[in-house]
């Protein structure tokens, strides 16, 4: 024999397919899934309570820095599972194709404190084709003067589209900012009827 | 320092757990021993300190694993492997009749050969993974492979 031995020749299918094995079997405490959608590439991930995130990919860092800053977050226990998001697909790809106007998939509000938690809460609200001012979800949420606070909030939001931070508008009619960029937050008025 | 998701961390290293296995227990056993090796790692993965050596921990890990399997082997008394070993799905490949012979030394030097050569860990790091001084790794490591050799040099 030689006088090194080399670790033996592996399949990549032949491990590709046991990794997956494993993830069909692992009980992640997030798992999350790439979604495409009409206004970009879409991070979605969920805890066993629901979704927790849904993040556009070019504008977040990237896949990498949305799933660090999950482990940071929730936890490292991360996995990559599709099937666990699919509800989430099919709810996202019927609000895009234009017939679905209500996300029913459960959320996990974990990431929140308090306020914030109230004014996101509120912001899921707001029906869908209207808008609300800063103010209206300071007051929904239990202090109308912090629509400064609710603006801050609304920008923490980590899960845009399911909840329509896009919805909420400057009281003169701005629109003011979005986490995914302005253009986003256009395509998402348009596409529910919104004049701006 | 980040947590490294497990994601990543399943991705970076699947492929050497996955060949260390094949060493360990062939390729019969090898995908058993690699879903326990990482159902395990993920529940302990929380505990692992950022920055620590990932695959000598998750390589650790697949070592118990195996033992395991060797061990659930016996108990059941299935009859011991006839060497050289023939892999039934696949072609045999060059070097598993070789590692068919490593799963066959005693388990000191089993298990030192398998980490240093078909982990690929220093002789520090195996020394980490079975709990000994880093010299007695590399003396397992060095009569196995010393036995090996003997076993399969042609007779004169």
């Amino acid at each position: 024999m030689t006088t090194r031995l080399h670790p033996p020749q592996v399949d990549p299918a032949a491990v590709a397919a046991a990794a997956a094995r494993f993830a069909a079997r692992a009980e992640p405490d997030v798992a999350y899934a790439v979604v495409d959608s009409p206004i970009g590439a879409l991070v979605a991930a969920a805890t066993p309570q629901g979704l927790v995130r849904v993040a556009y990919e070019d504008f977040n860092g990237g896949l990498d820095a949305v799933l660090e800053s999950l482990a940071g977050k929730l936890s490292p226990r991360i996995l990559e599972d599709p099937k666990r998001l699919d509800g989430v697909r099919r709810e996202l790809d019927e609000y895009f194709a234009g017939t679905r106007e209500d996300f029913d998939v459960p959320i996990d509000w974990a990431l929140y404190s308090d306020f914030g938690r109230r004014v996101l809460q509120a912001t899921a609200a707001i029906p869908f084709g209207h808008t609300a001012s800063y103010g209206d979800v300071a007051r929904e949420a239990g202090n109308p003067k912090a629509s400064r606070a609710a603006g801050r909030a609304l920008g923490a939001n980590a899960i845009p589209i399911v909840v329509p931070c896009h919805r909420v508008i400057g009281t003169s009619g701005k629109l003011t900012g979005y986490t995914g960029g302005m253009h986003r937050k256009e395509a998402l008025l348009r596409l529910e009827g919104i004049a701006f | 320092m980040t947590a490294v998701p497990f994601q990543r961390f399943l991705d970076e290293q699947r492929e050497p757990v996955f060949r260390f296995l094949v060493a360990s227990v062939g390729r019969d056993g090898a995908d058993d021993c690699f879903q326990e090796t990482f159902l395990a790692a993920m529940k302990a993965y929380p505990r692992l300190r950022a920055g620590s050596n990932r695959r000598a921990w998750v390589l650790t890990i697949a070592h118990r694993k195996a033992m395991d399997h060797h061990r659930a082997r016996k108990r059941n008394a299935i009859p011991v492997e006839d060497l050289p070993e023939v892999a039934h799905h696949d072609p045999p490949l060059q070097d598993d009749e070789t590692w068919a012979r490593v799963r066959a030394l005693p388990p000191k030097q089993r298990a030192a050969v398998l980490l240093r050569y078909a982990g690929d860990l220093s002789h520090a790091e195996v020394a980490v993974a079975l709990e000994c001084s880093p010299d007695a790794a590399r003396r397992s490591a060095h009569e196995g492979l010393k036995k090996l050799r003997e076993e399969m040099s042609p007779t004169p």
